[in-house]
């Protein structure tokens, strides 16, 4: 048969690139995932210039609100696009085998997600004098949790919103109450007992709670096996919900 | 050598295909053969079936029953190695709106083991002056010429084409037209659904006329209907008269030696072969 198959490695490679262009050709994607994030640093720092303990808040909850932004929001807007638009279908009848291309997909949210925290954690250093992460190894973990579980349940998310023009108002509402209770501008410790219950149920808490952990209190991982487990256990349903209701083509085709 | 190992196999063959959505039988025992470097149309009326049939052979649908086979493979495995030789363009499909016709075109060329050149597929496409352009600032007929270079670049050996030039202008579908001539005169497979007729006659060796997933008729475009002749003409009283028959010779003979028995002339005097559209109107109403 001879090369009748281009190499899986090159496809995914190429895809990830492609991403990686139209992310900062796309004015709202790259205004979301970079401006948006230090516009949100810049604004809280100055209210809480000097109060430490409200900078060890903010710094950890926005590294996991960008963390969340560049997963769950752009797969779940993305992948509706692309679907509606018919370019899934299209890329469909090609020989470009699905795992390469959710691998180039997958790159292309890590890339950003590991980006954005990184401008988060040098910013809140350098401007804001928050010290260094304490612990870095379970700073990557929960990262890589963390993308993991919202880049499954943005997959998963897109499955139910039936088009493009409806989608910043389905992610908004699930992505702004979210980022409100689970403790991302204020400590969640301190809201009321009904919001501090619904926020443990939510994924987007144990990771604040986690990077907080490891940006701030220095406090390991066995600390946080909680946050972990919750997350797991959300990146499970995000996982069975992302390949069940997958769907190549437009909504209004079938 | 992959040629010389199929090149004896027709490059689609249908047997007994059917497929139904829930209670919907869309295609109810479609039989065809579609030989190598030809170019087949499926003509049909809005819901004849017509796309689900073209998308079982594209590997986008599973079949109920029947057996389907393109370039020797079943597409209902969906193997890289039948993909990789096979073209597709939908019915309505877009492309990445940040991306330039070129970025675009190169970008599928990689998915293909052997693709052809971006520039020279430009050129097939009519695309050369649109090619730094953004996709999304592209007209109807421009972004439907990318959908064929896109269809083209992996250099295919069949090419699936659904109602390539629905809502055209006459010039962009006389520039469609182009360029699937262009694809028959490269040797490349043809496999185009339509519900025009024009398009179907101008550029299809043969044509499967396909109504509520039946097909009604099939065969070259100008021999569908060929045994019946009409034969025209005004009598002496003035009112037109027609006779249908397979031997116009005969009926010649007949009514011309009558007249001239009579020492009349058969005015406007034709005899026609029915043109596709007679062969499908009457198909298609009968059938309805």
């Amino acid at each position: 048969m001879g090369a009748a198959v281009v190499p899986w490695w090159g496809v995914a490679w190429r895809q990830y690139r492609l991403e990686r262009r139209m992310f900062w050709r796309n004015p709202s994607a790259a205004f979301f995932g970079v401006v948006l994030p230090l516009g949100l640093l810049a604004i809280f720092g100055a209210v809480f210039a000097g109060r430490d303990e409200d900078l060890d808040v903010i710094v950890p909850g926005i590294a996991g609100m960008s963390v969340m932004s560049a997963t769950f929001t752009s797969l779940a807007y993305n992948l509706t696009t692309l679907r509606e638009r018919g370019i899934l279908k299209r890329l469909r009848g090609t020989p470009l085998p699905t795992s390469a291309y959710l691998a180039g997909l997958a790159g292309n949210a890590v890339a950003n997600a590991v980006a954005q925290v990184a401008i988060v954690l040098v910013v809140g250093h350098v401007l804001l004098g928050v010290s260094w992460p304490g612990d870095w190894l379970a700073l990557g973990v929960f990262v890589v949790v963390g993308v993991v579980c919202f880049a499954l349940l943005g997959i998963a998310f897109s499955h139910a919103i039936p088009n493009p023009e409806s989608a910043p108002a389905y992610v908004n509402a699930v992505f702004l109450p979210q980022i409100l209770i689970a403790g991302v501008f204020y400590d969640a410790e301190d809201a009321p007992n009904i919001i501090h219950d619904i926020a443990q149920a939510l994924p987007l808490t144990h990771l604040v709670d986690g990077l907080s952990g490891a940006i701030v209190d220095n406090e390991g991982l066995s600390r946080h096996w909680v946050a972990l487990l919750v997350l797991a256990w959300w990146a499970a349903i995000g996982l069975v919900l992302a390949v069940r209701g997958f769907s190549w083509e437009a909504r209004r085709e079938r | 050598m992959m040629e010389a190992m199929t090149s004896g196999v027709p490059a689609i063959e249908v047997r007994g295909l059917t497929k139904a959505y829930g209670a919907h039988q869309a295609v109810r025992g479609v039989d065809f053969t579609v030989a190598r470097g030809e170019v087949f149309g499926l003509l049909g009326p809005n819901g004849a079936g017509k796309t689900t049939t073209v998308e079982v052979l594209e590997g986008y649908r599973a079949r109920d029953t029947g057996t389907v086979s393109v370039l020797g493979y079943d597409p209902g495995n969906r193997s890289a190695q039948l993909r990789s030789r096979v073209g597709i363009v939908l019915q309505s499909c877009g492309t990445y709106p940040h991306l330039t016709v070129a970025e675009t075109v190169e970008h599928f060329a990689a998915l293909y083991p052997a693709p052809r050149e971006v520039g020279e597929v430009l050129a097939l496409a009519g695309l050369e002056e649109c090619a730094g352009r953004r996709a999304r600032t592209l007209s109807g007929g421009q972004a439907r010429r990318l959908d064929f270079a896109l269809a083209l670049v992996g250099d295919p050996e069949l090419i699936f084409l659904d109602e390539p030039t629905t809502g055209f202008d006459p010039g962009a579908r006389r520039a469609a037209w182009d360029v699937i001539r262009a694809l028959r005169d490269l040797g490349k497979t043809v496999v185009l659904t339509t519900h025009y007729l024009d398009e179907a006659q101008t550029l299809a060796d043969r044509v499967a006329i396909l109504q509520g997933g039946r097909i009604l008729a099939e065969g070259p475009p100008d021999a569908l209907g060929a045994s019946r002749y009409r034969v025209a003409w005004r009598a002496a009283d003035g009112t037109a008269e027609e006779r249908f028959t397979d031997d116009p010779t005969s009926l010649l003979a007949e009514l011309t030696a009558e007249a001239l028995a009579r020492g009349e002339r058969l005015e406007e005097l034709s005899v026609t072969r029915p043109s596709l559209e007679d062969v499908y109107l009457e198909l298609t109403e009968l059938a309805a």
